[in-house]
């Protein structure tokens, strides 16, 4: 039971303020966004996503028992958007691995840049 | 775990920079809906729904009727393919509202679902053993209660319209709204007691 009751303790009395953190971290909040701008704009319908959702979550709890530790609500989230854009064909699976690396290299590059600025370019 | 966030983190935006880049949704977009469901659109939707059909038993049965139609005389709109059906709390009935495949909610009365909700164990928990979860919440109801659990859908979402508290006659809509929480709502809490006015309130200051 410790899974429940510690996460309603963690839970605000009342948590009814807008100013509720809701999400753990960026990623997930555009994870949510993403999902919801692609229903709205008609371009994949929000039940397609839904049984991609309900597919993942029932597959982490075939794995894992339903009492296990290590749930992340938002994996199984962002492992659905990522099915069902690429059974939709809107992205592939090569495409995704080559946006990624190009994305850490440019955090990468960024890093290095700020680091140089810092010491060398102080301005 | 930080490595899994990690990975996790670079791949979304992987797939929103693909996304964005072929056009198929635009940045600003998805900001709006981020920024809506961080900010704006909370509980307090839901608790102003539930003070007005407290307040104005005509509404009170459009709500029931049709809970869409209802909501948006007060501007509440639903989210995209969601449509929200209010039921009712009575002295003998209580209801209480989950999804156990996988988190439907009425997002666009309540914002998002807490932690809990999304837990596998109350997806499980609340249909299998309602009372036992109930209690867990602090609810403790009279065994001739009956408990009724409503699993949501897609299609449908559910919000319960708790029973007003006993001592808030005279409170204004306001005032009700702020004795609504987000539990009492999903049916896993019940309205906060009013506490005694203070003159000046009573004055209609």
């Amino acid at each position: 039971m410790s899974g429940l009751s510690d996460a309603i303790r963690d839970e605000p009395s009342l948590p009814r303020s807008n100013g509720e953190l809701v999400f753990d971290a960026p990623w997930q909040s555009r994870a949510f966004s993403v999902a919801v701008t692609l229903a709205d704009s008609g371009l994949c319908a929000w039940e397609d996503f839904r049984a991609r959702l309900i597919e993942e979550i029932g597959a982490w709890e075939r794995d894992h028992g339903p009492e296990a530790e290590g749930w992340d609500y938002y994996a199984c989230w962002l492992a659905a958007l990522e099915r069902l854009l690429t059974e939709r064909g809107l992205v592939s699976a090569q495409e995704l691995t080559a946006a990624e690396c190009r994305i850490a290299h440019e955090q990468a590059h960024e890093h290095d840049h700020d680091h140089r600025h810092g010491h060398a370019h102080p301005h | 775990m930080a490595g899994a966030a990690d990975d996790m983190a670079l791949r979304m935006r992987a797939i929103e920079s693909l996304l964005i880049e072929r056009g198929l949704i635009s940045e600003a977009a998805v900001d709006r809906i981020a920024s809506a469901y961080e900010h704006d659109i909370g509980p307090l939707r839901g608790a102003r729904v539930v003070a007005r059909a407290w307040s104005d038993p005509q509404f009170k049965r459009r709500l029931l009727a049709d809970g869409a139609a209802a909501m948006a005389e007060l501007g509440v709109g639903g989210f995209v393919a969601e449509h929200v059906v209010v039921v009712e709390n009575t002295p003998t009935l209580h209801n209480m509202v989950t999804c156990t495949l996988c988190s439907c909610y009425p997002w666009g009365v309540l914002g998002l679902p807490p932690a809990w909700y999304k837990s596998p164990e109350y997806r499980s928990r609340s249909v299998r053993e309602p009372r036992a979860v109930l209690a867990e919440f602090g609810v403790e109801l009279p065994p001739e209660v009956e408990v009724r659990v409503w699993d949501s859908s897609a299609e449908v979402r559910y919000l319960v319209l708790p029973m007003r508290p006993a001592g808030s006659e005279g409170m204004s809509e306001e005032q009700l709204a702020g004795l609504v929480t987000r539990d009492a709502m999903i049916g896993t809490g019940l309205p906060a007691a009013p506490a005694p006015a203070p003159a000046s309130d009573r004055a209609g200051a």
